[in-house]
């Protein structure tokens, strides 16, 4: 799969939200407002991207020799719980300017359909081949997640300020107004490359 | 009594589906035809109940400090045991379902209950709040999946209704149309719950009012 290819699928045509269905607990509860929004999808796209490179050779590498293939969903559920648990700290000690911007929201990345999603389909699928595809991937699968919430929280800031009828506001609206983000990025899966 | 608290919470006034808003992309995912949204009902409810049950037993023992990721790794195990289960013996749900299976792991319901309930509660109401919590997350699936499955391909549970080339709605079969289904059923199922409640209050005041006059 070629660079290009993996740009396009990850922030449109496969977007990890509103395509794949992934991630959505966090796209539906932290998107009432933009800074919110951006801040959850920043701690999500890093830990996206240090997922790959850390369960990509363990399972290559590790379990497959070993023939232990059958033990992924609690490798992986252990890997990424211990991973965003050391980050959190790697960060509060060393960089707190990024922690305050996404700190609060990496515990809730633990428990992110996107993140066990990203490692089951780098590791599933056959064409990531090599640790760095699986990396691109898990890069833009990260940033198409970021552009979704932000979208959606841009929505729903001016949402807010409609006269909607009782029964609509909240979860309702927010997801009819997905219905139409997801009609729009379904357009680019007629894009071929 | 207790028994019966905890069926109409997990059913009806505490539906992670339809209430919290709780395990939101299995919903979107697998609702496109009935029998997967059972299936994945079911796969879910099997987790809940072992997971409450061998929580609940731990409850004790667990300490406090670690006690998310020991939660974690108990419902990994038996979401281990349901994706061999079905490998073998429902190959075709396997497919369908995909990924989904394996994200079990990371269904917020089963982890909220496990937090939430099964660990400062004895193990038999634990069980019943598993299964009941299933049993409202299997319910509100399924009738996603039948309402989507009608409108898209005109059948039910794969058995067909009418020809799909005289009347479809494909649109229901799309990812847009999952989210419209699922915010549809959300505003319909709270409209329903806040008459049923209004009247039940209203009831609850006429008597007290009564009990007062005489």
């Amino acid at each position: 799969m070629d660079i290009i290819g993996i740009i396009i699928a990850g922030l449109f045509s496969q977007n990890f939200v509103l395509v794949q269905f992934l991630g959505i607990c966090p796209f539906l509860g932290v998107s009432k407002k933009i800074d919110n929004a951006v801040g959850m999808g920043l701690a999500v796209t890093f830990v996206m991207v240090i997922t790959c490179l850390v369960t990509y050779p363990l399972y290559q590498y590790v379990l497959v020799p070993l023939g232990l293939d059958y033990l992924q969903i609690i490798v992986f559920i252990l890997v990424i719980a211990s991973l965003v648990q050391m980050l959190e700290m790697i960060l509060k000690k060393f960089m707190p300017g990024l922690y305050s911007a996404m700190g609060i929201y990496l515990p809730l990345v633990t428990t992110n359909c996107a993140i066990m999603g990203v490692a089951k389909i780098i590791t599933d699928a056959t064409v990531y081949t090599n640790i760095g595809t699986a990396v691109m991937y898990g890069l833009f699968s990260g940033l198409g997640f970021t552009l979704a919430i932000v979208l959606l929280a841009g929505m729903r800031e001016k949402l807010d300020k409609l006269n909607l009828p009782k029964a609509l506001r909240g979860f309702p609206i927010t997801l009819i107004v997905a219905c139409f983000m997801a009609m729009a990025f379904s357009v680019f899966s007629l894009v071929k490359f | 009594m207790k028994i019966r608290e905890i069926a109409l919470d997990g059913v009806v006034r505490q539906n992670p589906t339809l209430k919290l808003v709780l395990g939101t992309c299995p919903t979107l995912a697998v609702t496109t035809v009935a029998f997967d949204s059972f299936g994945m009902g079911l796969a879910v409810t099997f987790v809940l109940i072992c997971s409450n049950i061998i929580i609940s037993l731990l409850r004790n023992v667990i300490p406090d400090k670690v006690r998310i990721p020991a939660f974690i790794m108990i419902i990994a195990t038996f979401v281990t045991i349901v994706e061999m289960v079905i490998k073998k013996f429902v190959p075709d749900l396997y497919s369908s379902l995909g990924n989904f299976l394996a994200l079990i792991v990371v269904n917020c319901i089963i982890l909220g209950r496990a937090e939430g309930f099964a660990s400062q509660n004895p193990v038999g109401y634990s069980a019943l709040d598993g299964l009941f919590m299933g049993l409202g997350f299997t319910l509100a699936l399924t009738t996603m999946g039948i309402f989507r499955e009608v409108l898209a391909k005109g059948s039910i549970f794969g058995v067909t209704l009418w020809d799909a080339n005289v009347f479809s709605i494909s649109f229901f079969g799309t990812s847009a149309g999952a989210f419209l289904t699922y915010g549809l059923f959300i505003a319909v199922f709270n409209v329903a719950y806040n008459a049923v409640d209004r009247k039940s209050r209203h009831k609850l005041a006429a008597r007290l009012a009564n009990e007062e006059v005489a």
